[in-house]
């Protein structure tokens, strides 16, 4: 891509902000609170494009750490609204008498915030570590994370004395600094702290992604054994970024609770995860800018169709993973910078502007010479 | 004792259904590399299938054949999920080769269509489907020839099938005012396989009381299981299975068509898919989402089994079906009641199925530190590093 | 003959490189047996045997790839057995590989800067940058390749001998004690093949260079000792025409000497 110069590199951060000041003054507080949670998942996205857009790790566990960064902050509101000695209510309901130990420090509102991205961290950078140590990758790691994500569920689901099993925990009712956490002005404010950390972890990514790590993280999704054999430790680096994927998603999952007003096992349902995963692909992986523009689009998307014709919405998600897996491999944002739009132009008539040497790009005697070589490289003897 | 007896019996028979149910996957997996997300929804075929078979001879002229309806269901279920299956090879795997993650996610992607699928498909919803194809397909023969030979022709091909698309839709909403044509087939509800008189029963064994529709189970399990072995070893094109599992671009020098062999051993994989439905509508009432339910075990025995043995299938479904059944059922506990207080209550914590799976996938992590590729890893010199 | 016989005086000094009695079994298959082989510093030596002679299992097993069944490898009188490949990669030894195999995503440059930083943790790539000296041996190695005009290309994009020749330079960009070249001049023209000759002659000396290679007239412009490998076994050693004389290796070859120089 060219390097931008003067206003022009401004121009979308420019956009950015006006948006993020005029949007939540024009759409009702439901369809903000919708777009906040959107792009909350978009920090999610750009995880998953770190892993696998860039290093070549395909996880379908990132629920994981998702519901991690949700239940630890949901434990923290559950605890913020209660007089000194009283439990959350659920406890109640199973006959749990005593705070259980790990609920203890969630008391602290500077642990939480810690707890939000450390912890999944931890367990991401535990379980990455484990995985990769031993060369599993491919499709093994991809099912490995799977079923760890299913473990996950399964002890959440389960558990209703440590934290309430499959209700999950409720946020909507605490308050932060006097104010309902479901109120519209809270709404607004944590809408405007997700575009600030969308924007964050975007910068976040992009420097890691553009110098020498960058080029690491690629080098080991083109050829693993080569970079080892050139002395470095793939390990370190895989389990690194996947613990970052991992931190970013605790955070993802933070926001997203606390705009939709509870975290709930279904954040480490199955199909949730992939889902995420097609968000990047649609987007485009390895395209930063990509990852958060599919999560919101797809799931713009999803809640339009939901409304209208909910039973249509699997059909279009399932078509949606085999477009863009068999015709858009590079994403929106991919098709979009290889000059997808021009090409249907030029399907449709419309002559191509060539950037160089127009005279030369568009001779008559060029083109046929490139059509005729392009017959040859088709046919089966003609590619040697 | 007969309580050990009693547990290994339970185990080995849900570690039977999922040899059924991670065979087909395992086959595939060694030949291709393709993880197929799909596969418990060919299981769910196979269910529904059983379904439909049943149905056929509940009333009607079969009546009298009810008891063995069963053994029509089995060939049917695997033809049925078979054909299925290759209409998914020839269709999107194919076009995927050598890019195994994109597989997975298109596979997925398929199985979200299927399930949708099954709840939503009515009469109406299945002429539209049908008219939809067909326009699509003819709609190249039918137009002038010149059409095809346009600088704008891949915009035609495109939009040919968005209209017959739309075409289907608009016609199946419009016979979806007519009431009969608007019934769903199935909907989203679970439904019910009622078994045969003597698949309800159960046979006695001194004090051990064994369900006859889990001996059919571990019967079918074992049938299934001789019968690919002798396909695999025997037959033609099982030996040429194994060459092109073995290497490919050898066996392509050789003239073995590669292609039709992917073909075969996904039909082959996806029909063992249907029967492992069949079995799995003995043990309950089945619905659209019972893929997921088997999907993520099987994986687990592909990863525990390692690649391209069948006995490394055989053995890790067996021993994670008699594990998890061991554990989730607590019968720990009652074969050593005298345990200690605080084994006990961890025997007790994990003590439900979903908790069960929750230490059955810890030990398999532990395991795969020491043997990394499995419990019968592939020997030689890899040719990749 | 099977002791090693080095011609650049080097006696008494311990070997850069040495292996002890190495064997290799794959499932029974010895693709390695007794193997004793030892590298002096400075030394630039060739491989040379018929298929399945072991060449590409013996670079294996001195890189970690593969783990001996018997024998020791021993580098500066180290034991290199067991050791993770980018740990011994770490001490000093680069590879090339049969085909080449460069990062296809990344441009040419940024190859070469990952190959000059390899002995970086990823906490140094991510805060520090590449220093001046760095920049300039990477500049100084596209010179050398040719490269310089396609810096900025994806090396995907790259031919085949510009790929073969950027993975030489990548391996000397990570500045190894000891160089192993697996077919350096597979699919290149006759004047780059004379070229690569040239570059590896001057790399010996300052570097040790092991080649392996089937083209013979390439071998024979390196100028330098020939090891013969037959069935995982040193079979001779000594001058490229001493070697070509020596019956046993005239009765292995049987003759398809001049097939190897177009394969």
């Amino acid at each position: 891509m060219p390097v931008l110069r003067g206003w022009k590199r401004w121009l979308p951060w420019l956009v950015v902000v006006a948006l993020a000041l005029i949007l939540p003054a024009v759409l009702p507080p439901f369809r903000l609170n919708l777009l906040g949670r959107f792009l909350s998942l978009g920090i999610v996205a750009l995880g998953i494009d770190l892993i696998w857009g860039f290093t070549g790790l395909l996880s379908l566990g990132q629920g994981i750490f998702f519901a991690l960064g949700g239940y630890g902050l949901g434990m923290y509101l559950q605890l913020r609204s209660l007089a000194p000695g009283e439990l959350p209510e659920f406890f109640g309901l199973y006959g749990v008498k005593t705070l259980p130990a790990f609920w203890q420090p969630f008391n602290s509102p500077l642990f939480t915030m810690l707890a939000i991205w450390v912890i999944p961290a931890l367990v991401a950078g535990v379980l990455g570590y484990l995985v990769f140590r031993n060369r599993i990758k491919g499709v093994y790691f991809s099912i490995l994370t799977q079923a760890a994500l299913l473990v996950f569920f399964n002890f959440f689901n389960g558990q209703q004395k440590l934290i309430n099993g499959t209700n999950g925990l409720k946020t909507d009712t605490a308050r932060i600094f006097g104010d309902l956490v479901g109120s519209a002005a809270m709404q607004r404010n944590l809408f405007w702290l997700t575009v600030v950390l969308v924007i964050a972890c975007w910068l976040l990514c992009r420097w890691l992604t553009r110098g020498r790590f960058g080029d690491a993280l690629i080098a080991i999704r083109d050829d693993e054994p080569r970079l080892r054999f050139t002395g470095y430790n793939p390990t370190a680096y895989k389990t690194i970024v996947f613990a970052l994927a991992g931190a970013m998603a605790g955070v993802s999952g933070a926001l997203y609770t606390v705009q939709s007003g509870i975290v709930s096992p279904q954040f480490m349902a199955v199909p949730f995860s992939i889902e995420m995963v097609i968000w990047v692909a649609v987007g485009g992986r390895g395209t930063l800018i990509g990852a958060v523009l599919g999560a919101v689009l797809i799931n713009y998307a999803k809640s339009l169709v939901s409304e209208a014709l909910p039973e249509t919405w699997l059909f279009i998600q399932g078509g949606l993973f085999l477009l863009v897996v068999t015709a858009l491999p590079d994403g929106l944002v991919g098709w979009w910078t290889a000059g997808g739009p021009q090409q249907i132009l030029a399907l449709m008539g419309s002559t191509p502007v060539a950037p160089t040497y127009p005279q030369l790009d568009l001779d008559p005697g060029v083109l046929a010479e490139k059509e005729q070589l392009r017959s040859v490289g088709s046919q089966p003897g003609g590619a040697e | 004792m007969d309580l050990l007896y009693d547990t290994l019996f339970n185990g080995l028979a849900i570690g039977s259904v999922l040899v059924l149910a991670a065979l087909g996957l395992a086959v595939v997996f060694g030949l291709m590399g393709v993880i197929n997300m799909a596969h418990g929804e060919l299981m769910m075929l196979g269910a529904y299938t059983t379904f439909v078979v049943q149905n056929l001879f509940k009333n009607g002229p079969l009546e009298t054949l009810f008891p063995v309806y069963i053994l029509v269901a089995i060939p049917a279920a695997f033809v049925v999920s078979g054909l299925a299956g290759l209409l998914l090879e020839k269709t999107v795997i194919r076009r995927l080769y050598g890019r195994p993650l994109e597989t997975l996610l298109a596979t997925w992607g398929v199985s979200l269509i299927l399930q949708q699928f099954v709840r939503s498909v009515s009469s109406a919803f299945a002429i539209g489907l049908v008219l939809a194809v067909v326009l699509g397909v003819l709609f190249p023969r039918l137009s002038p020839a010149s059409l095809w030979r346009q600088r704008w022709t891949p915009l035609v091909g495109v939009g040919s099938w968005i209209v017959s698309g739309l075409i289907g839709i608009a016609v199946a909403s419009l016979l979806g005012g007519v009431r009969v044509l608007d019934q769903p087939w199935f909907s989203a509800r679970n439904i019910d396989v009622t078994a045969p008189i003597w698949l309800r029963g159960s046979l006695d064994l001194g004090a051990l009381n064994m369900p006859t529709a889990r001996l059919f189970i571990i019967a079918l399990t074992a049938a299934s299981l001789a019968a690919v072995m002798w396909f695999l070893q025997k037959s033609v094109w099982g030996i040429r299975i194994r060459a092109v599992t073995q290497n490919r671009s050898m066996s392509d020098c050789l003239g073995i068509p590669t292609e039709t062999v992917d073909a075969l051993t996904f039909l082959v994989g996806s029909g063992l898919a249907g029967v492992a439905g069949v079995a799995v509508t003995l043990l309950g009432s089945v619905g659209p989402n019972l893929g997921g339910n088997y999907i993520v075990d099987c994986f687990m025995v592909v990863v525990l089994g390692g690649v391209g043995k069948l006995l490394g299938t055989v053995v890790a479904a067996l021993g994670i079906g008699v594990l998890s059944y061991v554990i989730g059922s607590g019968s720990l506990l009652l074969v050593w009641p005298a345990m200690p207080a605080g084994l006990n209550e961890l025997v007790t914590f994990f003590a439900t199925t979903s908790m069960a799976k929750v230490l059955v996938f810890a030990l398999i992590v532990v395991f795969l530190q020491f043997r990394p590729a499995g419990l019968f890893p592939p020997k030689g010199r890899l040719v990749e590093a | 003959m099977t002791r090693s016989t080095t011609s650049s005086g080097s006696s008494g000094a311990t070997p850069l490189l040495e292996l002890r009695g190495v064997s290799v079994s794959f499932d029974g298959f010895w693709a390695l047996n007794d193997l004793n082989l030892s590298l002096s510093p400075g030394d630039l030596r060739a491989v040379i045997g018929p298929n399945g002679a072991g060449k590409t299992t013996f670079l294996d097993v001195i890189t970690g790839k593969v783990k001996p069944t018997k024998g020791e490898v021993l580098f500066h009188g180290r034991s290199l057995v067991g050791r993770a490949e980018h740990k011994i990669a770490r001490l000093g030894i680069g590879r090339k590989f049969q085909t080449p195999r460069v990062y296809q995503n990344l441009t040419t440059r940024r190859n070469l800067e990952l190959a000059v930083s390899s002995r970086s943790g990823p906490f140094e790539l991510l805060f520090g940058r590449l220093d001046a000296e760095a920049r300039d041996r990477v500049q100084h190695l596209l010179g050398v390749v040719g490269l310089e005009r396609h810096a900025g290309q994806k090396a995907g994009g790259l031919s085949h001998g510009q790929k073969q020749w950027l993975e030489i330079a990548m391996l000397v960009a990570q500045d190894p004690q000891l160089l192993l070249v697996d077919e350096p001049v597979a699919g290149l023209t006759d004047e780059e093949t004379e070229r690569t000759a040239d570059l590896l002659r001057e790399l010996s000396g300052d570097h040790t260079v092991l080649v392996i290679e089937h083209d013979m007239e390439f071998v024979r412009d390196l100028q330098s000792p020939v090891t013969v490998l037959h069935e995982g076994h040193v079979l001779c050693e000594g001058s490229m025409d001493q070697v070509q004389s020596d019956p046993r290796v005239i009765e292995v070859y049987l003759g398809s000497e001049t097939e190897g120089e177009f394969n």
